[in-house]
């Protein structure tokens, strides 16, 4: 038993266990969910494993600093309650992040189990508190405070600072471009690794808190924030996410079945087209895909080719798998369901066959250099070595680019690269009325980042505008 | 939901819709355009403005019967509702010269009169160019006709049925020799775009097109709507729609915009199918 005398001993010998997984063949047949997430069983066995450390290195690795042995030692006491309260501190995403943060390079790359072993796997007790959201307490909510606050996009950068601010006692109100809520939680993540029902349920849980919700309104087309703050609005936070794909720029980019990554994603996962012609919007059905990229996006390309029944689907990278930014989860469940890796090719030109759309892709091969600013090994053309790979549908996910609709929403000061300036700490920008964050601010990042900085700009919000009476 | 307050049909296949969206309609300028989504299963779809009005609180839209999504919309009457309706979405069109010749081609004649209008009523001398493949297609003569004098009204079908019969560049050329115009604005099917552009860059005169592909989401993020303009990829939905015509590459937008055009065919069946049914 790991109390010996009480005194907390952790179950040295239990090897990690493994993800609660469906069968990758068969789940590459369809949307469903590939990880179903522990049980209690395993969840109890699993928090059985962590140390307690009086200095946990865990929680220096979570971006937003999550009590991570705290929650992990509820769950091995069986009060999942209070183990949620824990997390809900510092996160109110837990079902979503437990899901979808690169935990390798975070909680678990730090986890002390790690250096002789394998790290507690974090990330799934996360999801699994985050699975039962009926047991956490009643969230305090604070007397209205008579503010009003508008929250510009409901991705999940804006979803935690209207909780946090609606809990706060402000009065807000979410305006949202698609006619539904979670931004790249629905249009881009897809439902195999993130269910839709659960960002629904977070959706759900913010109408329930007050917050008012206005779909299909672009702010900067159908308001500003100057009209916005005329209306009443005391305050904005501006969390658009960075929108407009980053371009190869090579010949063919433009070719009928060569898509972006968020075209191809968006069309499946938010409007459906799986599903046609049951829902109106169509997508390719292609024999040999070819995905370029090695991040989370490029993932979730390949996976989503293989579900539309392509017959073989490649992942090229320009660096090797080692050194691709994707969850490590991820690239493994895209081997395991037969997507093929190549490493090291680059992509030179998009060559059209006979119907006019793309047919093959000439792809340049690298080798690896000296590390670049990111660490990373640079990857350096190998002279005359190019490839021609069947191609009858390319995607490009090598990133994105800010949209120019965030400078049309007010008078907050931009970048060069099209990205709002705000204050690292409190998200407060160059007009005080006005707060961003996420990826509208950092550029592309992850979910958690975005979260946290929700979080932040909720509470300074809060402490410039109505502190909250303890 | 947004209410549908008046179904008007200009022919056979051309209809028009006058939506309740006061806010859009506060915002809304020439040459913008909405994103519709009609049901739950829907696809997004961009209608330009047709007019709007902020004091009612309305924006309207005209449509062609060419798709599954069209036919749907034309079974939709006045008092129905559309499940979503975003905008205005684009760049509102700009328009530099003083003397300006304005092109519509088939249901871009929609597109063309708001355009024709807003630069009629700041000062604008404005002669428009309306084509159609027969008189039956010939969409807003009335319109047209009261905002412009007679001989500002150039009326062209391909078969000869009505006007003068032949193309939209034969009156603009006329125009430009006569050097009646100093600026063009087109919107159209891409040849007819493509060839007014031939022709106004013959006589060295700026010519603007407003184009028409695919979009998702209309807002910037998902790319479907690029299109090659001097040698650079933009995106019709934030860049657009509206692009200077000479630097566009008409094959590539002609490609991407018949890119679905088996998919659409069957969408088209499978409804015609289910719709069959429902009456039996």
């Amino acid at each position: 038993m790991p109390e010996v005398n009480g005194r907390w001993i952790a179950d040295m010998k239990a090897p990690r266990t493994p993800a609660n997984e469906e069968d990758p063949k068969e789940r590459a047949k369809d949307f469903r969910p590939v990880d179903k997430g522990f049980t209690e069983e395993m969840a109890v066995a699993e928090a059985a494993r962590c140390m307690r450390c009086k200095k946990p290195l865990c929680v220096e690795g979570c971006p937003v600093n999550i009590n991570i042995p705290a929650f992990i030692e509820k769950i091995y006491e069986h009060k999942f309650g209070e183990g949620l309260d824990i997390i809900h501190e510092q996160s109110m995403l837990p079902a979503i992040c437990g899901r979808v943060c690169p935990q390798e390079t975070q909680c678990e790359g730090r986890c002390v189990r790690g250096k002789k072993g394998e790290p507690v796997a974090i990330g799934q007790l996360e999801r699994f508190l985050g699975d039962q959201p009926e047991l956490a307490s009643k969230p305090k909510m604070a007397p209205k405070n008579g503010k009003k606050v508008a929250v510009v996009g409901c991705g999940p950068s804006g979803i935690t600072c209207a909780g946090e601010l609606a809990r706060n006692g402000f009065d807000v109100t979410v305006f949202e471009a698609f006619f539904t809520g979670g931004g790249v939680l629905v249009y881009g993540i897809p439902e195999f690794r993130l269910p839709k029902a659960v960002v629904k349920r977070e959706i759900d849980g913010l109408k329930e808190l007050g917050v008012k919700f206005q779909f299909n309104s672009v702010v900067g087309r159908i308001t500003n924030a100057e009209e916005l703050f005329a209306e009443g609005y005391d305050a904005m936070y501006i969390a658009t996410g960075a929108g407009l794909p980053k371009m190869l720029k090579i010949p063919g980019e433009n070719l009928p079945n060569v898509f972006f990554a968020n075209e191809y994603l968006t069309r499946v996962n938010l409007m459906k087209a799986n599903k046609f012609p049951e829902y109106d919007t169509p997508t390719k059905h292609a024999k040999n895909v070819v995905v370029f990229g090695g991040g989370n996006v490029a993932m979730d390309s390949v996976r989503t080719a293989l579900r539309l029944g392509a017959e073989t689907v490649t992942l090229c990278y320009r660096r090797t798998e080692a050194e691709m930014p994707a969850r490590r989860a991820e690239v493994e469940h895209a081997k395991a369901e037969g997507v093929i890796i190549h490493e090291l090719a680059s992509p030179v030109e998009f060559i059209a066959g006979d119907d006019g759309a793309v047919s093959a892709v000439k792809v340049q091969n690298m080798k690896l250099g000296e590390p670049d600013a990111s660490g990373r090994r640079r990857p350096i053309p190998i002279e005359g070595s190019v490839d021609v790979l069947p191609c009858d549908l390319g995607v490009s996910a090598i990133g994105t680019n800010a949209n120019p609709i965030a400078k049309l929403i007010g008078p907050e000061k931009i970048n060069k690269w099209g990205y709002i300036e705000a204050d690292e700490k409190t998200g407060q920008t160059s007009d005080p009325r006005i707060w961003a964050g996420g990826d509208i601010v950092t550029g592309a990042a992850t979910v958690i980042l975005a979260m946290g900085a929700g979080k932040a700009a909720a509470a300074d919000m809060t402490a410039k505008l109505a502190p909250v009476k303890e | 939901m947004y209410k549908i307050l008046q179904k008007t049909q200009f022919s056979e296949k051309v209809f028009e819709f006058r939506i309740e969206a006061p806010q859009m309609a506060k915002h809304a300028h020439a040459g913008q355009f909405l994103m519709v989504r009609a049901n739950e299963t829907g696809e997004r779809v961009p209608f330009t403005f047709a007019d709007w009005n902020p004091e009612e609180g309305w924006v309207e839209f005209i449509f062609m019967v060419v798709g599954k999504t069209t036919m749907m919309l034309s079974h939709y009457e006045a008092g129905d509702y559309l499940e979503d309706v975003t905008g205005p979405l684009g760049q509102p069109t700009q328009m530099s010269g003083n003397r300006i010749a304005v092109i519509g081609g088939g249901v871009g004649l929609a597109i063309a009169f708001p355009v024709a209008r807003q630069l009629v009523s700041t000062g604008h001398e404005v002669h428009a160019i309306m084509g159609a493949r027969t008189k039956d297609l010939l969409l807003l003569e009335d319109q047209f006709r009261s905002i412009l004098d007679d001989d500002h009204v150039h009326i062209t079908t391909d078969d000869g049925s009505y006007g003068e019969k032949g193309v939209v560049t034969a009156p603009l050329e006329r125009l430009l020799q006569a050097k009646a115009v100093d600026e063009v604005f087109c919107v159209g099917p891409v040849p007819m775009m493509k060839f007014s552009a031939l022709t106004a860059q013959k006589y060295n005169t700026p010519i603007t097109a407003s184009l028409n592909p695919i979009m998702v989401d209309g807002t910037g993020m998902c790319g479907c709507c690029r299109v090659e303009v001097g040698g650079q990829t933009k995106f019709a939905c934030v860049d657009g729609p509206d692009f200077d015509a000479t630097q566009v590459n008409w094959n590539d937008l002609r490609a991407r915009q018949a890119a679905y055009r088996t998919e659409e065919g069957q969408a088209v069946k499978a409804y015609e199918e289910a719709n069959c049914a429902c009456q039996k």
